[in-house]
C-alpha cells in the first residue's frame, strides 16, 4: 500500500487551488467570514445588507477610484473553520481586511488570529464583551453594541418596573452566562432591593421548554429575564403561553424585537415584553429611509437586524480604507480610531479607547398587530450612553 | 405537591415524543444493524413536510391527516434509501452503513433550507389541543395530555404488532439471528425494507406532531439524534419497552433535575447513559449481544507489511511531499498541516477500530484532552514549546487510561456509545468551566514559538509526526501486541483461550489510540493558536469515523487517505461553495455506492486482481483523489 502518494496528489491540488486566485492589483479586497450554513435565518439577510452596501460604494466610485470586492466566506458555525477560511482570505487572496461573524467564540477566535497575524479585523455580530475588553487587541474592531450596552439599556427600563422577584431563563453557554451575569450586576446597582429567585440554564438549541416553563413559574417570579432566542425562543413562547407564565409577570427579553426572531412567532407573540431590536416599519429618520428604500427595491423584502449590519459592516470597512488610503494595518487602525460616519441608525463613532462602535439599538414592547408581532413605543438608544466610563474601560482592556 | 405532579406529567409528555424517535431508530438497529445517523433527518423532514400540509389543509381531519399524511411520505422516502442505497451496502463492514446514512443526514440539513427557506417556521396548534387544564392552580397544556396518552398507545400497538402477527415474529426472530431467519428462507429484502419503513414513519411523526410546540428549522435532526441514540442505548438496543422506559426515565430526571441543578440539561443523558452503561452493560432492557458470525472476509485477504518496493515508494512520497513549502503559498502550506494532523487523528482511530475492531464514538475528546493539555501547559505553566509537546498529549494519555478501563468492558455499539458519553462528559467539562477553560469562549494565544511558527517550518513539523506516527502505528500492528489484538478482534474466545489477556491489550490499544489523537490534538492547538470545546465535540468525532470508513476499514493504513480526501474535500468546498454540505454528503453516498469497501479498500481489491497481470500502478490509485480535488 502506498498511502504517501495520495499525500502528494492532495497536495498538489490544493496548491493548484491555491494559485487559481491571485488578486487583482487595481482592486481592493475585504475578506469576509459569517456561519452561513449554520445561521441562514440571521446571515441570509446580512448578506443581502452587505450586498447591498458594496453595490452602492461601487456605484459612487468605489474607494478612492478603486473599486471595492468583497471576498466572502462560509466557517460551518466553527472556529477552527473560521480560522482557515480567514488564512485563505489574508494569504491567498490578499485582502486588505477581515470583517463578519457572528458568534462569540468565532469572533474571538478570528480576533485573535488578527492579532497573531497583524490583520485588521472588524467584527460585526458577536455580542462577547471579551472581543474589545478582557481580550480585546489592537487590530480588533467591533460593529453592533455588545452584550453590556444592550444590558445597561434594558436595566434601564427594567428598573423602573415595581417588580422585586426576578427569575431568569438564559442559553447555557457564554453569551447566555455573560448577559445574565451583566443585567444582575447592573440591576442590582440601580435596585439593591431587588430579589433573584430562580434561574434557568437550558442547553442552547436544546430547550427542554415545558418543565423550564414549570420549574420558574414554581419561584413564583414577578419579573422574568429571557435570553433566549430562534428555535429555543420559539418553544419557550409556546409553552409559557400556554401555561399562563408570562400572565401578570413582567418580561425583559434580549433581541426579542429582532425579526429574525419577533416574526415567526406570529399571533403567538406575548404582548408588553420589555425587548431590544429593530422595528423598521416605525422608524422614521432620513437616514433609514434611504436604506429601506434601496433595500426593498434591490431585494422587495424587508430588512432584518442582520440586514442593518451587514450593510453598516461594509459601510464602516469602506469609510476606514476611504479614510486610511491605504491597506497597511497600522495606518488603518490610526484610521478607524474615533472616525465617525453615517449609518441607518444616525452617525457612529469608532471609539479610540477601546475600539467599540457607538452604534446604539431600539428598546420597545412588544405587541401584536393583524396576527404578527411587532414592537411599539420604540426608542433608539445611542450606544455612547450605555458605555461604562473611560477609566472603568481602562481597567478591563489589556494593555496593547 | 400539585406543582411536582405537573412537573412529572411535563416530564411524560417529553418523553413520549422522544420515545417515538427512539423506538423506530430501536427497531432499525435491532432487525437491519443499521446505525441510522438520518434517523433525526427524517424526524426533520417529517416536521418541514406537516409543516407545509398543516398550513394548506383546514380544519380537525386537515390538522390530523397532514401529521398521518407527512409520516407516511417521509417512510415512502425511507423506502427509497433503503432500496436504492443500503441494500447496495449491507454486506459492507459493520458501520459502513454509517457513513450513508451521515452523507444523506448532511445533504438534508442543505436541502431543507432550499426548499422551505432560512427562517424558522412555526406551525399551527393542533384544532382542540390549544388550551391547558387547570390543575389545583398549575396549567398542563391539553396537548402534553395527548402526547401523554399516545407514547403508551404506541407502545401498545408496537407490542401487538411484534407479538401478534406473523410480520412481528420474524421482525423478532431476525433481531435475534438474522442469519438463521434468512436460512429458513425468509426474504431478507422485504423484511429490512419493511422494517425501515417503520422505523422511519415513526420517526417522522415523532417530528411532525411537533409542530404544535416547536419551530420547525435545519437544525431539528442533530438537536433529536444524539439523545435519541442514547435513549435507545439505555434501554437497550432492539427492545421497545426499553426504549420507553429509558425515555421516561431520561425525561423525568431532566425536568426534575432542573430544580435542582437547573444547568444538568446539557450533560444530564450522558451521566445517565455511562452509569447504566457500566452497572448493566447491555443497557436496562437488553440482552448480552450472540456473538456475531462473522463472514470470513478479514482471514481471504490477510495483512502483510509493506514490499520494499512499497516502502520505497511511500519514502519517495513523503519526500514530495515534503518539498511542497519549495513552491507552495502559506494558504496552502497550512491547509497540508491541518491534513497531516487529521491523518494524525484519524489513523489514532483507525488502530482502535480496524486493528482492535473497538469503533469509538467519541475519540474527539482524547483529540481535544491533548489540545487542552497544551493550552494549560503553554499558557498556564508557560512551558517552551517543546516540552508543551511532549506532555502535552498525557492529558489525552491520562483521559484514555482512565475511560478506557471502563469501555472495554463492553463491545459493538454499547462500547462506542460509552466512549460517546465519555467524550460528552469531557466536552461538558470543557464547557462548563469557565473560570479554568474558558467556557465555550475558549483559551486564546496559544501560538507557536519562533522556530515553528513559520507555515513551512509548522508544516514540516506536522508532516513529519504524522509520517513517524503512521510508522509506528503500523509498526505496533505487526508487532506481537499488535498480533494480540488482532486475535482479540476476531474471535474473543479463542484468543482467551490461548492465553490472551483481551482486556488487558484493548485497554492498552485505547491508551495508544487516545495519546496519539493527543498527538494530533496538541498540534491542532499550535495550529489555530486557540483551544474551544468543539475541539472535543460529537461532530469532530464523527468526522474521525467519516474519515476511517473512508478509506477502508479493513486496511492497514487506509485512514491516511480517508482522512486526506476528506479533509481537503471538506476545506475546499467549505471554501467554494455555500452548499458544501449537501454536495459533501452527495460525495459520500457516492463513495459509499461505488466503494463498499471504503477508497483504499477497494484500491487494494482492484490491486490483488491485476496483480498477476502488472504491478499496481500508483496513477491508477491517484485518479479519485484528484478528482475529488
Amino acid at each position: 500500500m502506498r498511502a504517501r502518494n495520495y499525500f502528494v496528489g492532495a497536495a498538489f491540488a490544493l496548491l493548484a487551488g491555491g494559485m487559481a486566485h491571485s488578486a487583482v492589483a487595481q482592486d481592493i479586497k475585504i475578506g469576509e467570514i459569517n456561519s452561513y450554513s449554520l445561521l441562514p435565518a440571521f446571515t441570509e439577510p446580512y448578506r443581502k445588507g452587505w450586498q447591498l452596501a458594496v453595490e452602492e460604494i461601487n456605484a459612487a466610485g468605489g474607494i478612492n477610484g478603486k473599486k471595492l470586492i468583497v471576498v466572502s466566506k462560509d466557517d460551518g458555525g466553527k472556529p477552527a473553520d473560521a480560522q482557515t477560511a480567514a488564512n485563505e482570505l489574508v494569504s491567498s487572496e490578499g485582502v486588505a481586511m477581515l470583517t463578519g461573524t457572528f458568534l462569540s467564540n468565532i469572533g474571538l477566535a478570528v480576533s485573535d488570529f488578527a492579532n497573531q497575524k497583524k490583520v485588521f479585523f472588524l467584527a460585526a455580530e458577536p455580542l462577547t464583551d471579551a472581543v474589545t475588553w478582557s481580550k480585546g487587541n489592537k487590530y480588533t474592531f467591533r460593529l453592533r453594541p455588545s452584550n453590556y450596552m444592550q444590558a445597561a439599556m434594558l436595566v434601564e427600563a427594567a428598573s423602573k418596573l415595581p417588580a422585586k422577584r426576578w427569575a431568569t431563563i438564559a442559553p447555557n453557554y457564554e453569551y447566555g452566562q455573560s448577559a445574565v451575569a451583566v443585567f444582575k450586576k447592573l440591576m442590582s446597582e440601580k435596585r439593591p432591593d431587588i430579589q433573584w429567585v430562580d434561574e434557568q440554564w437550558p442547553p442552547q438549541g436544546k430547550i427542554d421548554a415545558g418543565p423550564v416553563v414549570q420549574a420558574v413559574a414554581a419561584a413564583n417570579p414577578e419579573a422574568i429575564l429571557n435570553v433566549t432566542f430562534g428555535a429555543d425562543l420559539v418553544k419557550l413562547v409556546r409553552e409559557g403561553n400556554t401555561r399562563g407564565l408570562f400572565k401578570g409577570r413582567e418580561v425583559v427579553s434580549f433581541l426579542t424585537g429582532e425579526p429574525e426572531y419577533l416574526d415567526p412567532l406570529k399571533d403567538e407573540t406575548p404582548e408588553g415584553w420589555i425587548v431590544t431590536g429593530y422595528p423598521w416599519y416605525s422608524i422614521k429618520t432620513p437616514e433609514h429611509d434611504a436604506f429601506l428604500k434601496a433595500y426593498q427595491a434591490k431585494y422587495n423584502d424587508y430588512p432584518r437586524l442582520g440586514s442593518i449590519v451587514g450593510y453598516q459592516t461594509i459601510k464602516s470597512a469602506a469609510a476606514i480604507l476611504a479614510k486610511a488610503g491605504s491597506t497597511d494595518p497600522e495606518k488603518l487602525i490610526a484610521a478607524a480610531e474615533g472616525l465617525s460616519m453615517g449609518s441607518p441608525f444616525g452617525e457612529i463613532t469608532f471609539r479610540k479607547i477601546d475600539h467599540q462602535s457607538t452604534l446604539g439599538a431600539y428598546v420597545g414592547k412588544t405587541a401584536l398587530k393583524d396576527g404578527k408581532g411587532v414592537m411599539v413605543d420604540s426608542v433608539y438608544k445611542k450606544g455612547a450612553d450605555y458605555l461604562p466610563s473611560d477609566a472603568e474601560v481602562e481597567k478591563l482592556r489589556p494593555k496593547d | 405537591m400539585a406543582f411536582y405532579v405537573v412537573q412529572f406529567l411535563t416530564g411524560l409528555a417529553s418523553a413520549a415524543s422522544l420515545f417515538l424517535v427512539a423506538s423506530g431508530l430501536s427497531i432499525i438497529f435491532g432487525v437491519t444493524r443499521i446505525v441510522n445517523f438520518a434517523h433525526g433527518a427524517f424526524y426533520m423532514i417529517g416536521a418541514y413536510i406537516a409543516f407545509t400540509l398543516t398550513e394548506r389543509l383546514s380544519g380537525a381531519f386537515g390538522f390530523w391527516g397532514s401529521i398521518v399524511l407527512a409520516a407516511l411520505a417521509v417512510a415512502l422516502i425511507g423506502v427509497l434509501v433503503e432500496m436504492v442505497l443500503l441494500r447496495r451496502i449491507y454486506h459492507a463492514p459493520e458501520l459502513f452503513q454509517l457513513l450513508a446514512t451521515f452523507g444523506l443526514t448532511l445533504m438534508v440539513e442543505d436541502l431543507v433550507v432550499l426548499i422551505w427557506g432560512p427562517d424558522d417556521l412555526v406551525g399551527r396548534r393542533a384544532p382542540g389541543f390549544k388550551g391547558a387544564i387547570d390543575f389545583f392552580g398549575q396549567n398542563i397544556p391539553s396537548y402534553d395530555l395527548f402526547l401523554i396518552v399516545l407514547g403508551p398507545v404506541v407502545l401498545g400497538i408496537l407490542w401487538l404488532l411484534f407479538q401478534r402477527t406473523r410480520w412481528g415474529v420474524l421482525v423478532r426472530a431476525a433481531t435475534q439471528d438474522r442469519d438463521m431467519v434468512a436460512a429458513l428462507g425468509v426474504n431478507q429484502k422485504w423484511l429490512f425494507t419493511s422494517v425501515f419503513a417503520v422505523g422511519v414513519f415513526l420517526a417522522a411523526l415523532g417530528g411532525a406532531l411537533q409542530i404544535p410546540r416547536d419551530a420547525v428549522h435545519h437544525a431539528m435532526d442533530l438537536r433529536i439524534i444524539v439523545e435519541v441514540f442514547v435513549v435507545v442505548v439505555i434501554g437497550g438496543l432492539g427492545s421497545i419497552v426499553g426504549a420507553f422506559v429509558a425515555a421516561v426515565l431520561v425525561s423525568e430526571l431532566n425536568a426534575f433535575g432542573i430544580l435542582i441543578f437547573p444547568k444538568i440539561s446539557i450533560i444530564l443523558v450522558f451521566l445517565v447513559m455511562a452509569v447504566v452503561l457500566i452497572v448493566r452493560p447491555w443497557g436496562l432492557f437488553g440482552k448480552p449481544e450472540a456473538a456475531a458470525r462473522k463472514t470470513p472476509g478479514l482471514t481471504v485477504n490477510p495483512w502483510r507489511p509493506l514490499t520494499s518496493n512499497e516502502r520505497l515508494a511511500s519514502l519517495a512520497a513523503l519526500v514530495i511531499a515534503a518539498t511542497l513549502p519549495l513552491f507552495a503559498g502559506n494558504y496552502a502550506l497550512t491547509v497540508g498541516s491541518e491534513i497531516a494532523i487529521f491523518v494524525i487523528f484519524a489513523v489514532s482511530l483507525h488502530f482502535l477500530m480496524s486493528v482492535g475492531g473497538l469503533a469509538s464514538f467519541g475519540h474527539a475528546a482524547y483529540f481535544g484532552l491533548g489540545a487542552y493539555g497544551i493550552a494549560f501547559l503553554a499558557k498556564m505553566a508557560g512551558l517552551p514549546m517543546i516540552v508543551c509537546l511532549l506532555l502535552g498529549p498525557l492529558l489525552g494519555c491520562m483521559g484514555a487510561a482512565v475511560f478506557g478501563f471502563f469501555a472495554v468492558q463492553l463491545s459493538g455499539v454499547y462500547f462506542a456509545m460509552l466512549t460517546l458519553a465519555f467524550a460528552q462528559i469531557v466536552w461538558s467539562i470543557a464547557f462548563q468551566w469557565v473560570s479554568v477553560t474558558g467556557g465555550d469562549n475558549g483559551i486564546l494565544g496559544v501560538w507557536p514559538e519562533k522556530w515553528a511558527a513559520s507555515p513551512s517550518h509548522f508544516y514540516w513539523l506536522a508532516l513529519g509526526v504524522a509520517a513517524l506516527v503512521t510508522i509506528a502505528l503500523r509498526i505496533a500492528v505487526f508487532s506481537p501486541f499488535g498480533y494480540a489484538l488482532r486475535a482479540t478482534r476476531d474471535s474473543l474466545l479463542r484468543s482467551e483461550a490461548i492465553g490472551i489477556n483481551a482486556k488487558r491489550i484493548q485497554w492498552t490499544a485505547f491508551v495508544i489510540a487516545g495519546t496519539t489523537a493527543g498527538i494530533g490534538g496538541a498540534l491542532f492547538a499550535y495550529l489555530k493558536g486557540s483551544v474551544f470545546p468543539d475541539n472535543l465535540g460529537i461532530s469532530l468525532s464523527v468526522d474521525a469515523l467519516v474519515m476511517v470508513l473512508l478509506g477502508g476499514v479493513e486496511t492497514v493504513s487506509g485512514a491516511v487517505i480517508g482522512a486526506i480526501v476528506y479533509k481537503a474535500l471538506n476545506i475546499w468546498l467549505v471554501s467554494q461553495t455555500d452548499l458544501s454540505k449537501l454536495v459533501l454528503g452527495g460525495f459520500i453516498v457516492l463513495i459509499v455506492v461505488v466503494f463498499p469497501k471504503g477508497i483504499v479498500g477497494m484500491l487494494e481489491m482492484l490491486a490483488q486482481r491485476r496483480r498477476k497481470s502488472s504491478p499496481p500502478g500508483s496513477s491508477l490509485l491517484a485518479k479519485p483523489i484528484e478528482s475529488a480535488e
